[in-house]
């Protein structure tokens, strides 16, 4: 295990460090403690490395990361794995606003709740929230899996694209172009494979799905908001 | 004038100003589609200019330089700020984010060719970063845009330099526009969204929601690409010496100022027409917002919307900016709107000189498309050196101006060399009319 202090080493030796790891490095443990809601911690990661952050951090928090798994044993700020392309980032406790925001791929786990915004632009990202959702949350999702064990705020999918949305809870309101789906077999099995992949003991058939309704997808002024 | 049968004079024919043929021609549009009429290009009502401007050649009060034989410099170092790696070019003239998408494959080639023999850089657009443009253009800035389309960190390290658009001239506090017919099976997989269907990208970031969150997202940004290269911040010309003061204040190296003369791919024609403030007025408020920050010169300035010649150059160096960017204009040497394809123009309802229609993807200049045997018809190559000589004459143009004016810089040039040739121009860039040395709003003169 390699650990770095953040206190003591400053955060540009911190991502440098983290950044410049190798897939062959044999440094693949790596821990990160004194985080104290540090801005930008473990961004732009691009090796098959496990970084554990012992604490809570600031806004985002394993931003871009490639191939790395980060877990934040606590809380993070907005932002939250944005922009991830592949890997895994799980969060212990609560995310803040725009958590998975325009992310194209990997997996973003959310223990705790998070809060608006929640996979806003989603470009095939999955994104597994343990508690609930806020408001606008999937706000023109592309493509990925929201899943949703908790409830979801207001405007749930708004000028949703091809994102799929999986939620146990109520949902206060969807969003424009945002319906609910029929939930065949093969989301049975796309969501158990989530709820797997998330650590949720939470049953596929306790679910509801929404998507687009595609009604926006070209100008006419019949579908105009 | 045709009299009545009973031999009465009758009054000729009056159109109404208000009412003229492309106004009701709108009307009847409208009312037929209910849809806003969307097309691409800048603004093209009549707005003050550069052209409002003189330069005051040297006679006696000062010393000119001798044209092509004294030397007059003319390369700009943007990024001196923050960043490891300034961004170094030999002429004071970019070309402007322009998206592949909205664009061919060949014209972005083309500009990167182009922009790489002037010795200057191209930018990406919204739509990410392609191979065309990143194999040919010597420096390369990744726009970083709202929609986030094809954005990835691998291209992010690979450029020279990435521009934050928070707005852009043609339509401040807009999205983006990309319709379905310019959707191909490329531009789907790079946007991640099904083929064909309009794409309307946002209008403002996901993941911030003011300066604020912005000084974070840029300290996001350097955290990832090491602190090696510039971070501009693009803003449409809308509330510029506000937008300037925090764009810096969010931590630019570089601010890229829009004004509404700069062109779009696809927007309302409404909101090209209607929403942003002239090139001409945007750039004396964002230079005072820089030197009330004292750091004029030290967070560089670079204006666009509808930068035509070397003059155009000249006069915006003069108000203060360090650099300038070109859309439409390149997108002209490339050779579109091009009378050659006057016939096909004629075809498509319009004529050379007007079409605007990009977002139906049929240009016949086989640059705003992405039908192949359209594209097809622009040779990057022919179409690069074009862009060169382009370049190559309005920097000449801009240098024989400064020469004329005594100066061995570009950036040299100061507002002391310009009169004004309308009130409007004089108010906003409080530059004195001719021959007199006021201008409206002028502290102690009255008005």
């Amino acid at each position: 295990m390699q650990t770095i202090d953040l206190e003591a080493d400053g955060l540009r030796h911190l991502n440098a460090t983290l950044q410049s790891q190798v897939a062959e490095t044999n440094q693949t443990a790596w821990e990160i403690l004194n985080p104290r809601g540090a801005h930008a911690i473990a961004v732009g990661l691009d090796a098959p490395i496990e970084v554990t952050v012992k604490g809570s951090t600031g806004y985002y928090c394993g931003g871009m990361n490639s191939q790395a798994t980060v877990h934040v044993e606590g809380s993070v700020g907005p932002g939250v794995a944005e922009n991830m392309m592949s890997g895994t980032v799980i969060i212990d406790g609560d995310a803040s606003q725009y958590a998975g925001a325009t992310g194209h791929g990997g997996t973003l786990v959310i223990k705790g709740n998070a809060s608006s915004r929640c996979g806003i632009s989603m470009k095939g990202i999955d994104i597994i929230v343990h508690g609930n959702v806020g408001h606008m949350s999937a706000f023109m999702a592309q493509s990925g899996n929201l899943v949703v064990c908790g409830d979801a705020g207001e405007a749930l999918g708004d000028s949703i694209y091809e994102a799929r949305l999986f939620v146990r809870g109520s949902v206060k309101s969807l969003g424009a172009d945002c319906i609910e789906k029929e939930m065949r077999p093969e989301h049975l099995t796309l969501l158990a494979e989530l709820l797997e992949r998330g650590g949720c003991d939470a049953k596929p058939e306790e679910f509801r799905r929404y998507g687009s309704a595609r009604q926006l997808y070209h100008f006419n002024i019949d579908n105009a908001y | 004038m045709k009299d009545d049968p009973t031999g009465a004079p009758r009054t000729a024919p009056i159109q109404s100003a208000t009412f003229s043929d492309p106004v009701n021609a709108e009307i009847r549009r409208a009312a037929a589609t209910g849809i806003y009429d969307i097309r691409g290009g800048g603004a093209k009502r009549k707005l003050p200019h550069f052209d409002d401007l003189l330069f005051l050649g040297a006679s006696m009060s000062r010393y000119p330089l001798e044209g092509y034989r004294e030397r007059c410099d003319t390369n700009v170092t943007l990024g001196t700020r923050f960043a490891q790696n300034p961004v170094e070019l030999d002429i004071p003239i970019t070309i402007a984010g322009m998206s592949f998408g909205a664009l061919s494959g060949n014209a972005k080639e083309a500009l990167g060719r182009g922009a790489t023999l002037a010795g200057t850089s191209t930018t990406t657009g919204d739509g990410g970063m392609t191979e065309e443009e990143r194999g040919h253009s010597k420096k390369l800035v990744y726009q970083y845009l709202p929609s986030r389309y094809g954005m990835n960190p691998a291209d992010l390290r690979r450029a020279d330099a990435i521009e934050i658009v928070v707005g852009q001239g043609a339509k401040p506090g807009g999205g983006g526009m990309l319709l379905g017919q310019k959707i191909s099976d490329r531009v789907a997989e790079m946007r991640n969204l099904p083929k064909g269907i309009d794409q309307r990208s946002a209008c403002r970031h996901p993941d911030w929601t003011g300066p604020d969150d912005l000084e974070i997202k840029i300290l996001e940004l350097r955290e990832i690409t090491g602190w090696r290269v510039p971070i501009y911040i693009k803003v449409g010309g809308a509330r510029p010496y506000f937008d300037t003061t925090l764009a810096v204040k969010a931590g630019a190296d570089v601010v890229v100022l829009d004004g509404m003369q700069g062109g779009t791919a696809a927007t309302q024609d409404v909101f090209i027409e209607n929403v942003g403030m002239p090139t001409l007025a945007c750039i004396r408020e964002a230079v005072r917002a820089l030197q009330d920050l004292d750091l004029h010169r030290e967070v560089q300035l670079v204006v666009s919307g509808g930068i035509r010649t070397g003059a155009d150059v000249a006069k915006a160096m003069a108000l203060g900016a360090d650099a300038v960017a070109i859309g439409t204009a390149a997108l002209i040497a490339l050779g579109d709107n091009d009378p050659k394809w006057e016939a096909e123009y004629n075809a498509l309802g319009t004529t050379a000189g007007a079409y605007d229609d990009w977002h139906e993807g049929r240009d016949p200049a086989g640059i705003t498309t992405q039908d192949p045997v359209l594209a097809a018809r622009l040779d990057p190559v022919e179409g690069g050196r074009r862009l060169n000589n382009y370049l190559k004459v309005m920097t000449l143009e801009a240098q024989t101006i400064a020469r004329a004016c005594g100066k061995s810089h570009l950036h040299n040039l100061e507002p002391e060399d310009l009169c004004a040739l309308t009130l409007e121009a004089a108010a906003m860039t409080k530059i004195p009319l001719a021959g007199t040395d006021w201008y409206p709003g002028k502290p102690g003169s009255g008005f």
